[in-house]
């Protein structure tokens, strides 16, 4: 007898197992409607791989898995493909989507498939592949990829078969145990040869299933598998739990088993692995429990992937006004489902129709009393009352250091408060608020990084253009120094200067053009003096208008020139500078003609002007009350000084 | 070497303590210099806490400039998309009040948009890349512009340069994969919301009089 370690804490609620394990596993018939969720398992969706209106096989693929944390999805009967769409799943948040909707043909006909006859001829990676597009995911109830579980980076010494099915009510495993025995068993030797065969394998069961026990006992004799029963008390068949209890190893927080060289996968699991391997079969349909006092039959049916929930309760005798809610899952861990079109997917492992008094409506919580019943029965050892205070205070570091994601929503803890405060319920919207926060950071950090990058990009950016601008600058200054630019305006004026027109140029061109306008005002005359005669008087207007046109014409040329032969002087350039000394030399000739007399007689007139002059200045000046008036004063009294000297020096000539 | 300590007590412990302080004032200047901090690091702790949208809401040119004027004395309630849990947070850092969020800026929204390009009447004028702080936006030259969702931070950067008018606002549609669990309703909300049947008689009292 192998030693079992005991499970902390945990509760043992009513097993209310004996209803649905009474009859054998049952066969449903075939829905109207198949309605077949690209998303049944932890991962990306799969990827479609048909169209509406395509009829399909059973066991067709009809979605390949798109990722490497993916499975298929396979068509569960042979049918026409008649929808694809959103459509209602079974997920806690009641929201809608992808499916692919199959009317099934009634003929069930498969598509051609084969399996291995001898799998240890076959590569682990090739069967993993097998596992992979059959569609194989975790039949527990998360439904992870199994292909994915079992590539671990690390060696596995221990595989686990969890046989447990801790959860009230659910029986689809204990049924399959039952049936299926040695079918699991094969599954077990597939598992093991792809895991390098694990020193120990053992398939876990608690002993309220002696049943199952003994049916799978002597299926075991010649294999190195070891059937390990224990007590009954849930959670045993949380993973972390059972590897406890069998191995008395620890799964680390934030790890996974394989971290201590363990894998731990359901009976289910296995059974489906075995049906893909030796006959090709996908995993396609599923044991599936209904029960509760709602239902009047009670048991498993052999569930095809898809099925309408409404159709399973159908044929079990549903009272929908007996029922006080309905749950996918078990009592624990299920959820309340609203919409019973809802599909069986790969992980439904039971429906429960409870009556009102099975499952009375949830008294309203009341306050925590401290009594520390929930820490007891904690199977991960956490203070559910710590993470209940920071989980109402939205205290997410302290709930971050209390371990909140050690917790495996089991329920226990709901179970036992006797101030019925849903504790789980406060865990499970704590860890998704910090799931979002989390995911918001990786978000934020990644802006954060893309702004920096953009920042320092756009700095990069400014830092060439500045450069190309003081490189086009230096060749610039470089070209400039090399050519001289004195000499390049130099040339640039001297080419104006010669596309200037030289005044002769502009004189013969201002005489054609008078010439022309003469011609023009001639003919004109002309055309007047022949229509005189027989003309009406409209063309005699315009003859008229014409002839004036030609003088307006003509006078203008003849200014034109008029003033071109005025503005020509002989010289074609004249210096100003030389111009005033000409001039002063011409003054100063006359002056040297003039007789002394007639000079001073000069000199009186223009003294006389400046003496007016001044005195008409100085009595502006003094009627504005300017500052210069005293200088004024005195420029006057020298002119009029000077203007009688020269007067006194004409009387001495003259006398 | 004794004697001379025993003959003069006071010097020599002065000289001791003098000695001590020069090696342990050796050791800190070492330690300064060796260990010195680049930088501010409250910054970089006020920048960790805002919501990285990088939208110019606050009035600087993103939330680095922002983290910066905070540790500069600005006030920290001008971030609309990060709200009020933002406000908290920065206040439970550097200790201070938290105010209620400045409505110059703008309102909390709950919702988050990210910006769409109507592709059809996008005429390809690049402007809305260049208004993008976080290079979100795919496009060339008169060619169709569009935006990666997954890098779009909903700042609205985009909207106003637009010339077509092309480019919305919306909500980003939540799926299953944003689905969570929602808190459940506290003791008294469930008191008062729960059937009379189900309290003990003094709570019902208590209940309705409220």
């Amino acid at each position: 007898m192998r030693k079992v370690w005991d499970l902390i804490g945990g509760v043992h609620p009513p097993e209310n197992k004996h209803q649905s394990v009474k009859d054998s596993v049952g066969e449903l018939p075939l829905p109207k409607k198949l309605i077949i969720p690209l998303n049944q398992h932890i991962g990306a969706p799969s990827k479609i791989m048909v169209s509406i209106g395509d009829s399909v096989l059973k066991g067709q693929l009809l979605a390949e898995p798109k990722g490497f944390v993916s499975t298929g999805v396979h068509a569960p009967t042979s049918g026409l493909i008649s929808d694809i769409g959103d459509h209602s799943i079974p997920h806690p948040s009641g929201m809608s989507a992808p499916c692919i909707t199959l009317t099934p043909d009634g003929k069930d006909k498969w598509v051609e498939h084969e399996g291995l006859k001898n799998y240890r001829d076959q590569s682990p990676d090739e069967l993993l592949s097998i596992i992979r597009h059959s569609g194989i995911a975790g039949l527990g109830g998360a439904g992870f990829p199994t292909a994915v579980k079992l590539s671990p980076e690390k060696a596995i010494s221990t595989l686990i078969l969890n046989g447990t099915e801790c959860e009230p009510y659910i029986t689809s495993d204990d049924m399959l145990m039952r049936e299926h025995p040695e079918d699991i068993i094969q599954g077990i030797q597939i598992l093991s040869y792809i895991l390098g065969d694990p020193k120990e394998i053992l398939i876990g069961i608690e002993n309220n299933k002696p049943e199952a026990y003994a049916a799978l006992e002597p299926h075991l004799k010649n294999t190195t598998t070891e059937l390990v029963a224990f007590d009954t008390r849930y959670p045993s068949g949380g993973e972390k739990q059972l590897i406890q209890i069998l191995t008395g190893k620890e799964v680390p927080t934030k790890g996974l088993p394989s971290d201590i060289g363990i894998a731990c996968l359901n009976v289910g699991t296995a059974y489906a692995i075995y049906r893909a391997i030796t006959f090709g079969e996908p995993l396609i349909s599923r044991i599936t429990t209904v029960t509760g006092e709602a239902c009047a039959i009670n048991r498993n049916y052999e569930t095809l992937i898809g099925t309408p929930i409404s159709h399973l309760l159908k044929n079990s005798s549903f009272n929908e006004h007996a029922c006080s809610r309905l749950i996918v899952g078990g009592p624990m861990m299920g959820f309340a489902l609203e919409n019973l079109d809802a599909p069986v997917i790969k992980t439904t492992n039971c429906i429960l129709a409870p009556s009102e008094k099975e499952f009375p409506s949830p008294v309203p919580a009341q306050a925590c009393i401290r009594c520390g019943m929930c820490a007891e029965a904690c199977p991960a050892s956490l203070l559910p009352q710590q993470l209940l205070w920071h989980a109402q205070s939205k205290n997410y570091e302290k709930l971050e250091t209390q371990n909140l994601f050690d917790c495996i929503e089991c329920g226990a803890c709901s179970y036992v408060c006797p101030s019925n405060i849903p504790l789980v319920q406060y865990y499970r919207a704590s860890k998704g608020e910090m799931r979002k926060q989390a995911q918001e950071k990786i978000s934020s950090d990644k802006a954060r990084e893309r702004f920096e990058f953009q920042k320092i990009r756009k700095e990069k950016e400014l830092l060439a253009k500045q450069l190309q601008r003081d490189a086009r600058l230096k060749s610039a200054a470089e070209a400039k120094k090399k050519s001289g630019a004195e000499e390049i305006i130099q040339a640039a004026m001297d080419r104006v200067e010669a596309t200037k027109a030289s005044p002769e140029d502009q004189q013969a061109r201002s005489s054609r053009r008078t010439a022309r306008a003469e011609d023009q005002l001639n003919s004109a005359q002309k055309k007047l003096n022949t229509l005189k005669k027989d003309a009406t008087t409209n063309q005699h207007e315009q003859a008229a208008a014409a002839l004036e046109d030609a003088r307006v014409r003509l006078d203008e040329a003849r200014s034109v020139q008029g003033s071109i032969s005025i503005k020509l002087p002989p010289s074609m350039k004249v210096d100003p500078a030389s111009a005033a000394i000409e001039k002063a030399k011409a003054e100063a000739a006359n002056q040297a003609n003039l007789s002394s007399e007639e000079k001073l007689h000069n000199t009186i007139q223009s003294l006389t002007l400046r003496l007016e002059k001044s005195i008409i200045r100085l009595e502006t000046a003094k009627t504005e009350g300017s500052e210069n008036v005293d200088v004024l004063t005195t420029a006057s009294n020298k002119l009029e000084e000077k203007l009688a000297a020269t007067q006194a020096a004409l009387l001495k000539i003259k006398t | 070497m004794y004697d001379i300590i025993i003959q003069n007590p006071l010097y020599s412990a002065l000289l001791a303590l003098a000695g001590l302080s020069v090696i342990f004032g050796g050791i800190l200047g070492f330690a300064a210099i060796k260990f010195k901090v680049v930088g501010d690091p409250i910054i970089e702790q006020i920048d960790s806490l805002l919501p990285q949208t990088q939208c110019g809401q606050c009035g600087y040119p993103g939330c680095k400039p922002y983290a910066q004027a905070i540790a500069d004395g600005d006030t920290i309630n001008k971030c609309p998309p990060g709200g009020q849990a933002t406000i908290n947070a920065i206040a439970d850092l550097l200790d201070v009040d938290a105010p209620s969020l400045n409505s110059e800026h703008g309102e909390e929204s709950d919702t988050r948009t990210i910006a769409y390009i109507r592709e059809d009447e996008c005429i390809g004028c690049t402007k809305c890349i260049q208004a993008c702080p976080v290079d979100a936006i795919l496009g060339a030259a008169k060619l169709m512009h569009t935006v990666i969702v997954s890098e779009c931070t909903g700042c609205d950067l985009c909207v106003d340069p637009c010339p077509v008018d092309c480019i919305d606002m919306l909500p980003v549609q939540k799926g299953l994969s944003d689905w969570k669990w929602n808190l459940p309703s506290s003791v008294g909300e469930q008191l008062l919301a729960s059937k009379p049947s189900g309290i003990i008689a003094s709570d019902r009292s208590g209940a309705n009089t409220r």
